[in-house]
This record gives C-alpha cells, structure tokens and sequence, in this order.
C-alpha cells in the first residue's frame, strides 16, 4: 500500500503537469492566433495601398 | 476568417462544462483506490489523453487518405492540426502515466514494451513536424505528410496492442494484460462511469480544439496568400 502522504504528492504532481501542458497549449493557440490576425491586418493595409 | 460558428460556441461551453464534471468525478464521486490511494485518480486522465492522442493519430492517417484522393490542401490542415494536437494530449499521457509509476513501480519511467512503443509513437509525430518544415512547397509537403501520416499509423495498434503481445509491467484496462502487470486494480462500477465520462469529456475537448486549431491553418493559409498576392 502506498502511504497516504506519498500518494497525494504524485496525485498533485500529475494533475499539475496535466494542466500545465494544457495551458501552455491553448496559450500558443491563442498566440499564433493574435499574431495571424495582426499580419493579416497587416496585409491587407499593405495591398490597399498597392 | 468567417466569425466563429455557433456550434463551435456551443462544443467550447459543453468542452469547459464537461471538462469541470470529469474533475468532479475524479475528485467527488469515484471511490479512492485500497493500494495505491489517491495517486490511481491520475489514471482517468491518462488513459482519456492516451485514447484522444491515439484517435487523433487516426484522424490525421485519414486525412491524409482524404488528401491523396482529392489533392485539397485543406485535407493538410486537418491532418497537421490532428498531429499536432494529439501530440499535445499524448504527452500528457506519457508524463502522467511515469507520475503515476513513481510510487507504484518505484521508477519513473522503465524500457518496458507499453513505454517504449509510446515513446517512439511520440517520437515518429514529433518527426512529422520536423520534416514537414524542412519543404517548402506546400503541395510536395502535403503528398509527403499524407503517406508519412499513412505509413506513421501503423505504430498507433502496435502501442495500444503492446501490452498483449509482449510480457509488460503496465496494468490492461481493456482485456487481460500480462501476467508480469503491476499496478492493477479491479474497477467498481464508479471508477467505470467515471473513464467513460472521462473518455467522453476528452474526445469533446479533441473535437473543440481540433476545430479551433484548422481555423488557426486556415488563417495561416489566407495571410501567407495574401502575402504572396503582395510579392508578386
């Protein structure tokens, strides 16, 4: 049996990495997303003046 | 880029909502495991990680058979956004699942039949990435992806069947595993409704964020044609 300290530590720890590469994934979809945005607003300023 | 559908609207609340349910689950509603005590809660989210890494393994090889047939490139950006989220999930998979043998193997991670297929499994899609940057032109790195992706597959059944066909130390969930299996545990019908809600929640959650992640190729896709509208 695994003591109750020592379970609930690796519990923490797993639930912990789970949503951390959770988070760090949206975040990067969310980054990518407003970076598009902003060149594709970019863009299309730029071909208006062309 | 069209504004966001409604569906999509509706798949993120049902994604968040179902997500906080499984949480519930796991915390409030399955029973704490005899042996290894709260460290098995760990388990619900593994093995629905692994399953939606897997399935999104699937969806990309049939894309890619989509891809080879019609020639359309947005049979790419599915395929890539399937990639690269089933990347993310199986990760999670992997890590959780060495957190978990910590206490109840003694080590973190082991050469055993299940870890090392799903390494290499990892590995080959990480390759995928990699290689798909080293071409330029898109419709050379799509054909590429599609037969990568087909022939990348085959390793999906080779992992998931890992632990049948050779002597292993990870527990089956599904079927009888080896005899040499530590970490096993027979479910109650709670810990069982509480994978099934599980596994519902995450394939949801692969759906909203496979969506989210084409809409993000597609966006990519109109500024790199209007960037090369403008070089001309």
């Amino acid at each position: 049996m695994i003591p109750y300290a020592v379970s609930i530590k690796y519990m923490l720890a797993g639930f912990t990495a789970i949503f951390l590469v959770l988070v760090i994934y949206l975040i990067s979809l969310f980054v990518r997303w407003r970076r598009l945005k902003r060149d594709l607003q970019t863009f299309e300023e730029l071909e208006k003046q062309l | 880029m069209k504004t966001q559908p409604k569906v999509l609207t509706f798949l993120t609340i049902l994604s968040v909502v179902l997500f906080l349910g499984a949480l519930g689950m796991v915390f409030l509603f399955a029973p704490i495991e005899a042996v290894m005590g709260y460290v098995q809660k760990i388990f619900y989210f593994h093995i629905s990680n692994a399953w939606v890494g897997m399935l999104g393994f699937m969806v990309a090889a049939v894309s890619g058979i989509f891809y080879l047939v019609s020639k359309d490139l947005k049979w790419d950006i599915v395929e890539l956004s399937a990639v690269e989220i089933s990347l993310v999930f199986f990760l999670i998979a992997i890590v959780s699942g060495s957190i978990w043998a910590k206490p109840t193997w003694g080590t973190y991670w082991t050469w055993d039949a299940r870890l090392t297929t799903a390494a290499i499994l990892e590995m080959i899609y990480l390759a995928y990435l990699l290689l798909r940057q080293g071409i330029e032109d898109p419709e050379r790195r799509a054909r590429f992806s599609a037969v990568y992706t087909l022939i990348g597959v085959i390793s999906v059944p080779i992992t998931f069947l890992s632990i049948h066909i050779w002597q292993t130390i990870h527990p089956a969930v599904i079927g009888v595993g080896s005899s040499s299996s530590q970490g096993s545990f027979g479910m109650t019908p709670a810990m069982l409704i509480t994978m099934f809600f599980c596994l519902t929640t995450f394939s949801v959650v692969f759906i909203t964020l496979l969506w989210y992640r084409i809409r993000l190729g597609q966006l990519a896709e109109q500024v790199d044609q209007l960037k090369y509208k403008i070089m001309q």
